[in-house]
C-alpha cells in the first residue's frame, strides 16, 4: 500500500487531493502570522466577501481554547456549524506543522458535516515569524503581517515572509501614524520573495480585503481546473 | 480460625404486586433479616453484621438475585469494618458480592460504608449481571481508616455487565499494599472517603442524562449504556454520604418526574 | 521485534495529537495539587498505576491480537468520564491516521472502517504496534510512558518548571514504567477478562471539570 492509495475508511493521508469517493476535495488555505496582525479579521472579511458564491468553512487554532472561533461566531460571518476550533496545547505551530492530525480531523469533520465545500480556511494561532503550515494540511498559505509591527519585518525575512504563497501586509492605514515606509516594505518583500505576490491591505478601507479575495479566487480557479 | 461464609437471597414477584423472598440464608457473620420496606412493591433485606468482620483471612460472600419483575432493597444495619485479626501473617480477607437483576426487576443495593482499619487487608469484589430491562441503584463507599488512623490495605473491583456486555469496570487500590501514588494528586490527594453511586435505568436509553459536576470533588457521568455513575471523594464518611445522598435524591426525583410525565403523554 | 520501530512509535514527535493534552495535569496545576517536581512525580506515579496500567493493558491486548472491538468496549466500561472517552477516541482517530501512514496494514484498515470516529487510543496504539511488528510489552511500554510524559511536558509549559527537573522525574519513574508494562502485557496474555481496570477517582472528576472550562491551554 502506498500513501496515495484511497481507502474504504477515512483517508490516511489528507494531502490527498481527492475525497475517499474520488471527487476533488475543498481547497485548503492556511493563514498564519504573528499575534495581532489581523489574521482573524482577514478570515472574517474573506468569508463575507466569498460566502455568497462559495461554500466555505473555517478551522481556527487558538492558543487559548476558542477565542478566535468565538470572534467569528459573534460576528456571524459563517453559521456556527461551519467553524471548528482546534485546541493546540500551548503550541500553535505544532498543530499546523509538526503534528497536523487534529487539524486534518477538523477539516474532514467539516466536509462530513456541511460539505461538499469549495474552500476551507485554516487560521493558525498567533505565533512567530517561523510558523508555517505543513503541505500535508494546506494547499497554499497566506502570511499576515502588519505595518505596525515594524517596517523591517519584510527585510528580516523568515520562513513565513519568505515562502508564503501570499504575503499580506495589513493595516496600511496606520502607516503614517507608526512611521512605516510602505515602499521600502514592498522593496524588501520583493527581495525576499522574488516573484511571490504581496498584498497591501487596510480592512477599514473601501477596497478592504479585495486583493486577498482576488488571490484566493485565482487559487480556486487553478485548483478546480 | 478464618471464616468462610456465603449468604444468599433471592427475590421474586408474588403475583399480587409485591415481592417475596424464597431464599434468605444467613451465613457466618452475615445475618440477613427481612425488614419493613417503606415502598410497598419492594421487599427489603437488612444485612446485620453479627460480629466484627471481615478479619484478615476471612472469605465472605453474598449472592443476591432479583428475579424477573422482582423489586428488592438491600441495606445494612452498620458499616462493615475490615480488621486485622489475631494472626498478623494471615492472607487478605475477601468480600465478594454477586448480584443478578432480571428482566423488569429492580435492585437497590445500599450497604453502609466499608471501613478499612489500620492493619487490615481486604479485597472486595462486586459483580453485577443486569438483564437488558433491569434497574439497579448501587452505592459503594470506601473509608480509609477509622477516625485519625492510617488506612489498611484495600482493593475494590466493581464490574457491571448489562445484557452480557461490559457496562462499568472499576478497580481501586489504597493503602500500604497499593502501588505508590494512590494518595497523590492524580488519585485521592489526601481525601479519605471515596464513593460510587451507580444508577442503571432502561429509560436512560431514550433520555440520557448529561455529565455534570456535583461540587469540586464529585461528578455525575453518563456511561456507555443506560446508566450514570456518580464518583465522589471527600474528607470523611459524613461529607461523602452527603454528596451521594443529594445525588441519589436528585436522580430518583428525576426518574419519578419522567415517569409521571410519561403517564401524561 | 524492531527496537527502532518502538522508538519511532514512542517518540513524542510521533504526529498523533498528544501534544495538545495534559493528561489531567492542567486541572491539577490549577487546583494547586501539582506545583513542583515532587508533586509532579506523585501525580505521574498515581496516573501510571491507575489509568496508565489500564490503558497499557488494553494496548498490550490489542498488540497481542485480541479483538480490537471487544477491547474498545472494555475501554468504554473502564472510562466512566465522557470527557475522557471523547478524548480517548479523538486521540485514537489521530493515532490511526499516523499509523496508516507509517505501518499500514489490513487490521488497521478494518478498525478504521469499523470506528471511523476513532477507537480508544490505547487500542489503536496496540494495533499500530502489532502492525509495526512490535509485541505486547512494547505497546504497553509506549502507553505507560505517554501516561507520564504527557503530564510532565504539560507541566513544563504550565508552571515553567525546569525541563531538566521534569525529565528527571520521568527518568526516576523508569523502573516503575517497566513493571507496569510487564504487568499489563502479562494480563493481556491471559485474555480480555484478566485485563486490569485500575482507576483514579480524581482524574475522572477533574476531567469533567476541565472539559467545562471556558478557557484552557490543553484539550484535556
Amino acid at each position: 500500500m502506498h500513501l496515495g492509495h484511497t481507502h474504504d475508511g477515512p483517508a490516511a493521508v489528507s494531502a490527498d487531493a481527492t475525497r475517499p469517493d474520488g471527487t476533488r476535495r475543498a481547497l485548503r488555505i492556511g493563514l498564519g502570522g504573528p499575534v495581532g496582525t489581523g489574521k482573524t479579521a482577514t478570515v472574517a472579511a474573506l468569508c463575507r466577501e466569498l460566502r455568497d458564491r462559495l461554500s466555505i468553512a473555517v478551522v481556527t487554532n487558538d492558543i487559548y481554547t476558542r477565542e478566535d472561533a468565538d470572534f467569528l461566531l459573534n460576528n456571524a460571518v459563517l453559521p456556527p456549524e461551519r467553524i471548528q476550533a482546534v485546541e493546540t496545547g500551548a503550541c500553535p505551530h505544532t498543530a499546523i506543522r509538526d503534528d497536523i492530525s487534529a487539524n486534518l480531523e477538523a477539516v474532514e469533520d467539516l466536509e462530513d458535516a456541511v460539505g461538499p465545500l469549495d474552500l476551507i480556511l485554516v487560521e493558525s494561532g498567533g505565533d512567530n515569524l517561523t510558523a508555517t503550515f505543513s503541505k500535508g494540511l494546506v494547499d497554499a498559505q497566506i502570511f499576515v503581517i502588519d505595518v505596525a509591527g515594524g517596517d523591517d519585518i519584510p527585510r528580516k525575512g523568515g520562513p513565513g515572509v519568505t515562502t508564503a504563497d501570499l504575503l499580506v501586509i495589513n493595516k496600511t492605514d496606520l502607516a503614517p501614524y507608526v512611521g512605516s515606509d510602505l515602499e521600502q516594505m514592498a522593496l524588501d518583500a520583493k527581495k525576499q520573495r522574488g516573484d511571490l505576490p504581496v498584498a497591501f491591505t487596510s480592512l477599514t478601507s473601501a477596497e478592504g480585503v479585495g486583493p486577498v479575495a482576488d488571490w484566493v479566487r485565482a487559487q480556486l480557479a487553478a485548483w478546480t481546473a | 480460625m478464618s471464616v468462610h461464609a456465603t449468604a444468599r437471597l433471592r427475590a421474586e414477584p408474588d403475583g399480587r404486586g409485591g415481592t417475596v423472598l424464597p431464599v434468605l440464608e444467613s451465613a457466618g457473620p452475615l445475618a440477613l433479616r427481612r425488614t419493613r420496606s417503606p415502598h410497598a412493591p419492594y421487599a427489603r433485606v437488612t444485612v446485620v453484621g453479627a460480629m466484627s468482620a471481615p478479619l484478615n483471612g476471612d472469605r465472605l460472600a453474598i449472592e443476591a438475585e432479583a428475579a424477573d419483575g422482582a423489586r428488592l432493597t438491600v441495606d445494612a444495619a452498620a458499616a462493615t469494618v475490615a480488621l486485622p485479626g489475631p494472626r498478623p501473617d494471615a492472607d487478605p480477607s475477601t468480600y465478594t458480592v454477586d448480584l443478578t437483576v432480571g428482566e423488569g426487576a429492580a435492585l437497590h443495593w445500599l450497604p453502609e460504608q466499608l471501613v478499612s482499619a489500620h492493619g487490615s487487608r481486604l479485597h472486595q469484589t462486586t459483580r453485577v449481571q443486569l438483564a437488558p430491562t433491569a434497574s439497579l441503584l448501587l452505592r459503594e463507599e470506601q473509608i480509609l481508616g477509622r477516625h485519625g488512623e492510617p488506612t489498611g490495605a484495600l482493593t475494590t473491583r466493581l464490574t457491571v455487565h448489562r445484557a452480557g456486555r461490559p457496562l462499568l469496570d472499576q478497580q481501586l487500590a489504597y493503602g500500604p499494599d497499593a502501588p505508590a501514588g494512590w494518595d497523590g494528586p492524580a488519585v485521592l490527594a489526601g481525601h479519605r472517603a471515596v464513593g460510587q453511586l451507580l444508577l442503571a435505568e432502561p429509560s436512560f436509553e431514550d433520555a440520557p442524562l448529561l455529565a455534570r459536576l456535583l461540587g469540586p470533588t464529585a461528578a455525575l457521568t453518563p456511561l456507555v449504556g443506560p446508566a450514570v455513575l456518580v464518583t465522589a471523594v471527600a474528607a470523611d464518611a459524613r461529607l461523602l454520604r452527603g454528596i451521594l445522598d443529594d445525588a441519589m435524591r436528585e436522580l430518583l426525583d428525576g426518574l419519578k418526574k419522567s415517569f409521571e410525565e410519561g403517564f401524561e403523554d | 521485534m524492531s527496537r527502532a520501530a518502538l522508538l519511532v512509535l514512542a517518540d513524542g514527535r510521533f504526529p498523533a495529537g498528544g501534544h495538545a493534552h495534559s493528561g489531567g495535569a492542567e486541572p491539577a496545576v490549577a487546583e494547586g495539587r501539582v506545583r513542583d517536581a515532587d508533586s509532579l512525580a506523585a501525580f505521574c506515579r498515581g496516573r501510571l498505576h491507575t489509568a496508565g496500567l489500564t490503558a497499557a493493558a488494553l494496548a498490550a491486548a490489542a498488540a497481542h491480537g485480541l479483538d480490537p472491538l471487544a477491547l474498545d468496549e472494555a475501554a468504554d466500561a473502564r472510562t466512566p468520564s465522557p470527557a475522557l472517552r471523547s478524548t480517548a477516541r479523538k486521540l485514537g482517530r489521530q493515532m490511526m491516521r499516523a499509523a496508516r501512514a507509517t505501518w499500514p496494514g489490513p487490521e488497521l484498515d478494518a478498525l478504521a472502517a469499523a470506528r471511523p470516529r476513532g477507537a480508544h487510543q490505547p487500542v489503536v496504539l496496540g494495533l499500530t504496534a502489532r502492525s509495526a511488528g512490535l509485541g505486547p510489552e512494547d505497546a504497553a511500554h509506549c502507553v505507560a510512558y505517554e501516561t507520564v510524559s504527557g503530564p510532565a511536558t504539560a507541566v513544563v509549559r504550565l508552571l515553567s518548571l525546569d525541563p531538566f527537573h521534569a525529565t528527571a522525574v520521568l527518568a526516576r519513574l523508569a523502573p516503575e514504567l517497566d513493571r507496569v508494562a510487564e504487568q499489563a502485557a502479562e494480563a493481556a496474555r491471559r485474555g480480555i477478562d484478566a485485563l486490569p481496570a485500575a482507576s483514579a477517582p480524581l482524574l475522572d472528576i477533574t476531567a469533567e471539570a476541565h472539559a467545562a472550562w471556558p478557557v484552557r491551554l490543553f484539550a484535556s
